[in-house]
């Protein structure tokens, strides 16, 4: 019953959430509509025994990277109105129509491809322990991956936002 | 009335499609890259609620992987935008049409 309430109000926050941040024309109360989204995303993980991931949600998407959103947003063009005029012909209607399509496409094929739990299928239990235990055996080639990454994202944007632009027609570094 | 994981399943569709949907229709580089974040999302939350249901961890694994995934992206993809943005001073990509600086 607590779920069926949660999922109710937390999946209107979230799909109303996802709605204004593609229909609304200024991308600042699009970013926030999109946190929305990403908490109530975190409370749902929270409901399906996720609390890690919950918690990394928060932190890493509603924290840091919307956080980056809005930096850039409020950098580049609040100010500056979308040119909302479409340049290829019915691309509009072509894209809401394809996108119904896609969703019940899925909707079909979801239906019927149904996977059944196992038997023995158990709450897992989503603790830092469990999940780090994973982490540093079944998955730690990947684990190391990531770092090195990290490592080539971080240098790639320092090296990106260092760009001069007063070297205009020369070689650029 | 009990949620199960097809609920989750669909509130996850109905998030990735409208993901889709923004992607298709808007011209500001940067909601479209917040639509690929919900595009994200969306597919995250069917990892979990698949990962509930057959009693398996390993899913939430998978979210955690993709959340770092997700990090490194925006850093770059938003570092490649102020460049562009220093150049053209637009966000639309309908202004985009060279790769040249």
């Amino acid at each position: 019953m607590v779920e069926l309430v949660l999922f109710i109000v937390f999946g209107l926050i979230a799909v109303a959430g996802a709605l204004s941040m593609v229909l609304h024309p200024n991308p600042v109360y699009g970013a926030l509509g999109l946190m929305a989204t990403m908490l109530s995303i975190a409370v749902f993980y929270v409901v399906n025994s996720g609390h890690f991931i919950a918690a990394v949600q928060v932190v890493v998407y509603a924290g840091a990277v919307m956080t980056l959103f809005l930096f850039v947003i409020m950098l580049i063009g609040v100010d500056r109105a979308e040119n909302l005029e479409e340049r290829l012909p019915m691309q509009r209607q072509l894209a809401i129509g394809l996108g119904v399509a896609f969703l019940v496409l899925i909707g079909l094929i979801g239906g019927n491809a149904w996977i059944t739990a196992p038997a023995s299928a158990s709450e897992p239990n989503g603790s830092v322990e469990a999940i780090a235990d994973l982490i540093f055996t079944d998955w730690l080639l990947p684990f190391e991956v990531t770092t090195l990454l990290l490592i080539i994202a971080s240098v790639g944007a320092v090296a990106l936002a260092q760009f001069s632009p007063r070297r205009r027609g020369g070689a650029e570094e | 009335m009990e949620v199960t994981a097809g609920w989750y399943l669909a509130l996850g569709a109905v998030l990735f499609v409208i993901g889709a949907g923004g992607m298709l229709l808007r011209r500001n580089a940067l909601v479209m890259f917040m639509s690929i974040e919900l595009m994200l999302n969306a597919v995250n939350l069917t990892f979990v609620a698949i990962g509930r249901h057959v009693g398996d961890l390993n899913g939430q694994v998978a979210v955690f992987f993709v959340m770092v995934v997700a990090a490194a992206e925006v850093v770059v993809g938003l570092a490649i935008m102020i460049s562009v943005f220093r150049r053209r001073a637009s966000a639309s990509v309908d202004d985009l049409a060279v790769l040249k600086g």
